[in-house]
């Protein structure tokens, strides 16, 4: 196979975390995508080789999960939260215009394989919407300038700040390698919590609540 | 005015809340030595004392559930922490995770000791990479610290930390699909009985918890179930964080004794935006059937949201204002659910399709009264009769919806469209008013 010692390093302690081989799957899937950038069949092979499976159950796997990708994404992989609160909130007009801004559609990769743009489901964040998600990083209150913004950003290299998230945003393989449960060492950077998050705190302080 | 009582959140306003040290500064990790100094089953009993119950939607008593764990059967037990948190409105625990990662981790030492295991495990949605990231920081400093692995303290309680970072599917935070996806399967949902409690993760006795239950230990063991069950209502014991989003002036999160009610809790969001009227709202999420403004004195606990026809569920409140048209967030709603359905059973798979199908005709103003029947005749057919939960979630916005917002359904069809203009809704209409 075509890995590396220190994927296969990985791949192994990866197995290692677990009492039974076979739970690694999932995390060896988000491994394999921060080598070749999605599931390649090769990375199946090598996985169900790993955890002695047939190649068919690790495809079985890996096509249940929407974040497990079957052809490239961009190195920034856009996500617009379109689930009813954000869409109603903006979510809606911030896909459409990016979607026009960059000349792609859904889950489709910019020519210069930056930028791929992709409307997802509610990620934990309503009381931020709307919400645009790099990486799995937040972008908090965006709007269709914002967002056009920060992908143009993006693809100039500029790399703009998380609202809530490390100080840059880690590349689509990078990222895939901290969901495979590697710590980047990215953890103290960044607020600890945002505004709304502190928002019933602030006004128990001011109401004269001892803590 | 019920007052706003801060535990989980009371430090989240300090820069490094995060960390080890931002974490013990306030007493952080004092409770599990004194649950280590006592009996398991002692530790159990103060949590059911406590009248604890599950903050991931179903409010099973947590207590409870820990004391199904069978003992004494020299079997590897498990602690399951639920931090799927992909309910649509639901956005308390990922906030309690980047702030505050260490109080979920002595959670997790407490209840696994008290269940006796030895192998507890987070698994955590995937799409949140920098909450991942304070977990992976988290786990390694409470290691370091001696809190996790062998010999904890020199008590003799061993305990291995893993966190399971998910990929992308709602299902996955049903405690069974859960524990299919952690073995490394397919997430869907397992037949049940047997229980997790009887026949968990690799068929062993396990425990899943939400993140907020297993985050609300430490406190009740440091300061006594007492004083937690003090706080709330008669059976909605103790406090909870309320997650208020959509068209309030400030959303955000509000911890308060449960049992507060809506209109209180928008009071303290500064009112509907612009000056608006409140239209719809969910208590707890999406799969929580809507509630209108005639709901908003009903005390937000278990029992009383029951009483109205909904749940409590999440307390994930999403707030519609009258900018904001029905069928447009039930349809998205519906296409979720689509979306998420496991596929394993047939009224749901197709169901799901169905239903999508009928809802964008009718928003596009194509259809009669007649074919609200057959909605409501599709929805009985799915729900009660499919495999999960899921499905009742499923049907819920459509046939709550059609309860209080018939009118809004017929305008369509008389507009031969929807009657709304979807700018009026966003964000930035407020942001340009001013609000
Ligand atoms: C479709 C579906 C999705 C769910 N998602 C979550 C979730 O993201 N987080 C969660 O804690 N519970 C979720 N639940 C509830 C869990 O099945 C389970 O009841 C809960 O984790 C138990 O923890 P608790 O007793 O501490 O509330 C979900 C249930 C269903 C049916
Ligand atoms: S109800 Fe839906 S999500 Fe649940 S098992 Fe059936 S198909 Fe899967
Ligand atoms: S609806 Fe967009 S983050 Fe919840």
């Amino acid at each position: 196979m075509s890995y590396d010692e220190k994927t296969n390093g990985q791949m192994d302690a990866i197995i290692a975390r677990y009492p039974r081989s076979r739970s690694a799957i999932m995390p060896m899937l988000h491994l394999i995508q921060s080598r070749d950038g999605f599931v390649t069949p090769t990375g199946i092979e090598f996985i169900s080789e790993k955890l002695g499976l047939t190649t068919a159950e690790v495809y079985a796997v890996a096509t249940f999960y929407s974040q497990y990708k079957r052809k490239p994404v961009g190195e920034y992989h856009v996500g617009v939260c379109t689930n009813t609160l954000c869409a109603v909130m903006g979510g809606d007009a911030i896909f459409a215009g990016l979607k026009d801004h960059l000349g792609v559609g859904n889950d489709e990769v910019t020519n210069d394989g930056k930028i791929s743009v992709e409307h997802i489901e509610c990620n934990a964040a309503c009381d931020y919407a709307p919400v645009v998600m790099v990486n799995w990083e937040f972008f908090d209150n965006q709007t269709v300038e914002s967002a056009k913004t920060l992908v143009d950003d993006l693809r100039s290299g500029k790399n703009p700040a998380p609202t809530r998230g490390a100080n840059k945003v880690s590349t689509f393989k990078e990222t895939s390698e901290l969901l495979a449960g590697f710590n980047d060492g990215h953890a103290e950077e960044g607020v600890q919590a945002g505004p709304a998050t502190l928002l019933g705190l602030k006004i128990a302080k001011e109401m004269g609540a001892q803590l | 005015m019920s007052k706003l009582t801060p535990v989980l959140s009371a430090h989240w306003d300090d820069k490094d809340s995060f960390t080890i040290a931002g974490y013990s500064r306030h007493g952080g990790y004092s409770s599990f030595k004194k649950a280590l100094a006592m009996e398991p089953d002692a530790v159990i009993q103060i949590v059911k004392d406590s009248g604890l119950r599950g903050r991931g939607g179903a409010g099973f008593p947590t207590g409870t559930k820990w004391g199904f764990i069978p003992q004494g059967d020299n079997r590897e037990h498990y602690f399951v922490v639920n931090a799927d948190e992909s309910e649509p409105g639901t956005c308390k625990d990922t906030p309690l995770l980047m702030a505050n990662p260490h109080v979920l981790i002595e959670g997790i030492i407490i209840g696994s000791y008290a269940v006796r295991a030895n192998h507890a495990f987070i698994y955590i949605r995937g799409e949140v990479s920098h909450v991942v990231r304070r977990l992976l920081q988290a786990i390694e400093d409470a290691y370091k610290a001696g809190f996790l692995g062998k010999n904890i303290l020199g008590t003799g309680f061993n305990l291995e930390l893993t966190l399971h970072i998910g990929a992308g599917a709602y299902i996955c935070g049903e405690e069974t699909a859960l524990l299919d996806s952690l073995e490394g399967f397919r997430g869907q949902p397992r037949l049940r009985p047997p229980f997790p409690a009887i026949a968990g993760l690799y068929a062993r006795p396990t425990v899943v918890n939400n993140v907020e239950s297993v985050a609300s230990v430490p406190a009740i063991i440091e300061k006594g179930a007492e004083w937690f069950s003090s706080m709330g209502s008669e059976k909605s014991k103790g406090f909870t964080l309320y997650s208020l989003s959509g068209h309030v002036k400030n959303p955000g999160q509000f911890e308060a004794p449960l049992g507060i009610t809506l209109r209180e809790l928008i009071d303290l969001a500064g009112g509907i935006r612009n000056g608006n009227k409140l239209k719809f709202w969910t208590p707890g999420g999406s799969s929580t059937p809507i509630l209108t403004s005639e709901h908003l004195d009903i005390p937000l606990d278990y029992e009383s949201v029951d009483a109205a026809g909904s749940m409590l569920g999440t307390k994930a409140l999403q707030i519609f204002d009258e900018t904001t048209c029905i069928l447009r967030a039930v349809l998205r709603w519906t296409e979720f659910y689509k979306h998420e359905s496991c596929g394993k059973c047939t009224p749901c798979r197709e169901g799901t399709w169905w239903l999508v199908q009928m809802l964008g005709n009718l928003e596009n103003g194509v259809g009669t009264e007649e074919d609200l029947a057959k909605l409501l005749d599709i929805c009985e057919n799915i729900g009660g009769r499919s495999f999960c939960a899921l499905a009742d979630g499923a049907i819920a916005p459509i046939i709550s919806s059609l309860k209080y917002f018939r009118d809004d359904y017929l305008a369509h069809f008389k507009n031969g469209g929807c009657p709304i203009d979807p700018v009026a809704s966003t964000l930035f209409v407020s942001a340009k008013v001013g609000a």
